[in-house]
Parts: structure tokens; C-alpha cells; sequence
């Protein structure tokens, strides 16, 4: 299988908070990853540095065998239409409605006319079922439907990847199935995935393939399957752990 | 010591940095034409009644104390001169810049300044688009264009008070009075003060536009740095005033 995207012995630290010390993984075209790890383990970082919001210590990053790590930030805008960012408060523009939050990356990358992006707009909202809000600001619609708003926007473009930063947190059980069935369309539409996330049945769902980090490496490559029939005590207590939250 | 001088360099060298990056982004491809225009509305617009309200003030006030300062001496008729004079090259700029400071300090900063901490910053980059292209540039040259006006304005309004005090207090007639006015002021008072004016915006934007980005989690980040613009821009407006009024006059007078 091919891979897309690869992390080979990233480190990262903060002033004084090694936060990565040694992250090597890989991402194969057409599947969704899940990225596993207690909080404060540096996973929204690791998304962060793939889209260069954040720049790596040492290692490399590559996209198609392309370091993309070092790249200046006007090289990286290209990268970021196909490496999209969904965060996890969604950090939708609030003096702007809904529509035009879903409209600005047709607006800054597209030379579609407005029929046309009004068209587009529509059929994602549509998609993550936010399509009657559409002329609702930002601050008039609940944190659920926000994430699924910023959804709506990370997948405008098609990008080849789709970084999901806990996209299902903090939703009830309707809204997560929600963003499950956005994650899946997503995935027909042809962006493969990075999930990350807390939500073990959530994920259990959906991703293909899991790594866990823990104390700045990857601590556990492998499926589902995998998982379940390591006797790791760590990964054990980490899925056990997990499903009682 | 050293490290305070060093934490300042820094600061000046990141402004630099953004001053740079913003002429870049305004020389190049897309130019948010929009976005220039809604704060033109928001800054000009939003500041255009307090500006004839202070400027016609100051027109006032300047034209009773020069008034009944000069008369003692006989020097009555030299009122509409001084007065005009003080408020075009001086009063109206130095007034308008710092009241514009005030409200660019608790609005652009503020408003940049949440944005970052909600991770719209982030969003606009991670979108594949330049913050500095989108937020500072039609910030920045919003207030270029605007205070220069503002300030055009205030000074006006300065010149009609003037007139209403020296007819009111000295009877001094409408003719005499704009006769004067006209005589003494040169283009070069003109352009130096919207010159003045047009720098002062530059800095007020540019740090307002700076400290919005460094501003981190939590309320207290947000207020503190409008103190910070307000009182860093009030200096900077001061001190570089007397230089460029030493410029203007050894390029005019
Ligand atoms: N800009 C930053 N400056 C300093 N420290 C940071 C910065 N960004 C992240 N960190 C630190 O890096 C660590 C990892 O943060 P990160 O947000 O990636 O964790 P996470 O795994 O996403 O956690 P969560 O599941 O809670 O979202 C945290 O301890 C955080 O304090
Ligand atoms: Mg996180």
C-alpha cells in the first residue's frame, strides 16, 4: 500500500516539556488512522506539525516523499489545501455566518463563480446536516454543531488528508454517530484520515489501523484486532480505561 | 537590565518583522479590497463625530487662551495665524492620533487578540491563507488612509471654533479672521500633518495588529494588551513627533 503521509523520529519540546521524543508512523492512502494516547501526550502537536503549525525539533515529515517539515510557511499554503486541519473547537471565524466560513476556502483557492460555490457550500452543510443554519453565526449554534460546521470547512477542497482532531468529544451519542457518518462520506469522497481521539468505540468504528502514544513514541502499531488480543498491560488498561469515560 | 533591553529589541525586531511581511503581502496578490473597506467604515466612520467634537474643542479653548494671552501685548491680530497654525501643524494630528490610539488599542487588539486565542489565527493558516494578508494589511492601511482624513477634519473643525470665539470674545470679523487663516497656511502645513498623521497610523496599527497576536489563553491576556498598545503608541506618537516636526520644518521652512 502506498504511503502517503510519514512521520519518521519526530521530537518536539516545548521550552522545557519534551512533549515527542522519538515518533516514527505512517499513513496509507484510502484509510482512516487512529492516533490513541492519553491526554497531553502531544497528539493535536503531532497534527499541528504535519500541517506546519507547529515546527518539529528533529526528524522529517513526508507527504508523497516530500519533507515537508522545512518547507517556509508561503510553500506550506499549498500543502494545507491538501492536508486539512480539523480542530478541535472547530475555531470557526465568528464575525462571519456559517455559509461564508464553509465559502472561504472556495473563495482563497478556487476561481469558481459564486452560483457555483453557493452550490458546493450547500452540498457539504448538507453533508454534516447544518444546511438550514447556514445564515446562523457562529455564536448562535451549540459547540456540537460548531465542530460539525468546522468539519464542513476542513473538507471543502476534497483534501487528500483529513486531520480530525476529537472531532466526537464532548457530543452526545446522535451527534457522534453524526460525525461518524461526515468521517465516512469524507473518506468515499477520497481523503484518507487521521483520527484523533479519546472515543475508543468511536474509533473502534471507523479507523482502520491505531497507534498509541505514550511518554514521546509510539507505543503500539496495529489493528483492532491487534489491540484487543495484545496482552500489553498498558494497552490493555488503556482500552479498558478508556471505555469507562 | 540587559535581558529588558534584549526582550525590547526583540519586540521592535517581530514589529519590524510584520511591517515587512505586511508590505510584501500588500504589494502582492490577493488584495482584500472588501476587508479594507469594512474598516475604513469601522475606524473612520466609527471615530468621525468624536473627532469634530475634539477638534472644534481644541479650536476653541486654543482661540480664548491665545486670545486673552495676546491681547495684553496689543497682539490680537496674530490669533487666527497662531491658532491655525498650532492646531493644523500640531493639535489636530497629535489629539486625533492619540484618541485613535486609545480606540485602535482596545479594538484591533482585542479583536486579533481573540481571534487567536480561539484558534482562528491558527484556522486562517491552516486554511492555506496569510493572517497577515487577511488581518493586518487592510488594518493597517485602513488607518493609514483614515487618521491622515480624521485628522484633516479635526483641524477644520479647530479653525471654524477658533472663528466662533474671536467673533464672540474679540469681534473679530468672519473676513479678517479666514482671510488670515488662508494667508498663513501653506500647503507644506497641509501635508506635513497628514505626513505626521499617516506615520502615526502606521505605528498605532502595526503594534495594535502585533500584540493581538501574541496575546495567549485567558481574559486577563486580552486586557492587558490594550493597555500595552494605548501606552506603547501614546510614547512612540510623542517622541517620533518631535523628530518628524524637525523634518518637516528643515525640508519646509
Ligand atoms: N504552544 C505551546 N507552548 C507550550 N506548550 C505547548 C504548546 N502546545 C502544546 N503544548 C504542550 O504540549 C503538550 C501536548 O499538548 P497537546 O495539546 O498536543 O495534547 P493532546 O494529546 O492533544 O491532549 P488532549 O487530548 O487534551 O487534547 C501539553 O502538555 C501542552 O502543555
Ligand atoms: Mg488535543
Amino acid at each position: 500500500m502506498e504511503k502517503i503521509l510519514e512521520l519518521k523520529h519526530v521530537a518536539k519540546t516545548f521550552d522545557h516539556r519534551v512533549v515527542h521524543k522519538d515518533v516514527s508512523f505512517h499513513l496509507h492512502r484510502g484509510e482512516i488512522l487512529g492516533l490513541l494516547g492519553n491526554s497531553g501526550t502531544g497528539k493535536s502537536v503531532i497534527l499541528r506539525s504535519i500541517i506546519g503549525l507547529e515546527v518539529i525539533d528533529s526528524g522529517e515529515i513526508l507527504y508523497h516523499g516530500n519533507r515537508i517539515d522545512q518547507l517556509p510557511e508561503k510553500k506550506l499554503f499549498s500543502v494545507r489545501k491538501s492536508i486539512s486541519y480539523a480542530f478541535q473547537s472547530g475555531a470557526l471565524f465568528d464575525s462571519i455566518s456559517v455559509f461564508e466560513n464553509v465559502a472561504y476556502p472556495f473563495f482563497e483557492h478556487t476561481k469558481l463563480k459564486e452560483p457555483e460555490i453557493e452550490k458546493k457550500v450547500m452540498e457539504i452543510l448538507r453533508i454534516v446536516k447544518m444546511e438550514e443554519a447556514w445564515d446562523k453565526m457562529p455564536s448562535e449554534i451549540s459547540g456540537g454543531m460548531q465542530k460539525r460546521v468546522g468539519l464542513a470547512r476542513s473538507m471543502a477542497l476534497e483534501p487528500e488528508i483529513l486531520l480530525y482532531d476529537e472531532p466526537t468529544a464532548g457530543l452526545d451519542p446522535v451527534n457522534v454517530e453524526m460525525v461518524l457518518d461526515v468521517m465516512r462520506v469524507a473518506k468515499a469522497r477520497g481523503s484518507s484520515g487521521i483520527f484523533v481521539t479519546h472515543d475508543i468505540p468511536a474509533a473502534s468504528k471507523i479507523c482502520d489501523r491505531f497507534i498509541i502514544i505514550k511518554d514521546g513514541r509510539v507505543a503500539f502499531e496495529g489493528t483492532w484486532q491487534n489491540m484487543e488480543d495484545s496482552t500489553d498491560p498498558f494497552i490493555q488498561s488503556f482500552l479498558t480505561g478508556s471505555e469507562k469515560v | 537590565m540587559i535581558s529588558t533591553v534584549k526582550v525590547h529589541l526583540q519586540v521592535i525586531g517581530e514589529i519590524t518583522e510584520l511591517f515587512w511581511d505586511s508590505l510584501k503581502c500588500m504589494t502582492t496578490k490577493p488584495f482584500y479590497w472588501g476587508r479594507l473597506w469594512e474598516q475604513i467604515l469601522e475606524l473612520g466612520m466609527g471615530s468621525l463625530s468624536i473627532t469634530i467634537v475634539i477638534g472644534f474643542i481644541t479650536g476653541l479653548v486654543m482661540t480664548l487662551q491665545f486670545g486673552y494671552g495676546l491681547e495684553k501685548f496689543g497682539g490680537t491680530l496674530y490669533v487666527p495665524a497662531i491658532v491655525s497654525l498650532s492646531i493644523i501643524r500640531e493639535m489636530a494630528p497629535i489629539f486625533t492620533s492619540l484618541l485613535i490610539a486609545g480606540r485602535i488599542g482596545s479594538g484591533m487588539s482585542a479583536e486579533i487578540g481573540a481571534m487567536n486565542v480561539t484558534q482562528q489565527v491558527d484556522a486562517i493558516r491552516a486554511l492555506g491563507t496569510s493572517p497577515v494578508r487577511v488581518l493586518v494589511v487592510p488594518r493597517v492601511v485602513a488607518t493609514v488612509i483614515s487618521l491622515p482624513l480624521l485628522t484633516t477634519l479635526s483641524a477644520f473643525m479647530g479653525i471654524i471654533g477658533g472663528y466662533i470665539i474671536a467673533y464672540a470674545e474679540f469681534r473679530m470679523p468672519g473676513g479678517f479672521y479666514f482671510n488670515k487663516v488662508l494667508t498663513t497656511i501653506k500647503f507644506a502645513d497641509v501635508f506635513g500633518s497628514m505626513a505626521k498623521c499617516a506615520f502615526f497610523g502606521l505605528m498605532i496599527s502595526l503594534l495594535a495588529c502585533y500584540r493581538g497576536f501574541q496575546t495567549k489563553e485567558g481574559t486577563l491576556g486580552v486586557g492587558t494588551a490594550a493597555t500595552w498598545v494605548v501606552v506603547r503608541t501614546s510614547i512612540v506618537i510623542l517622541i517620533s513627533d518631535f523628530f518628524l516636526s524637525k523634518l518637516l520644518i528643515l525640508m519646509f521652512d
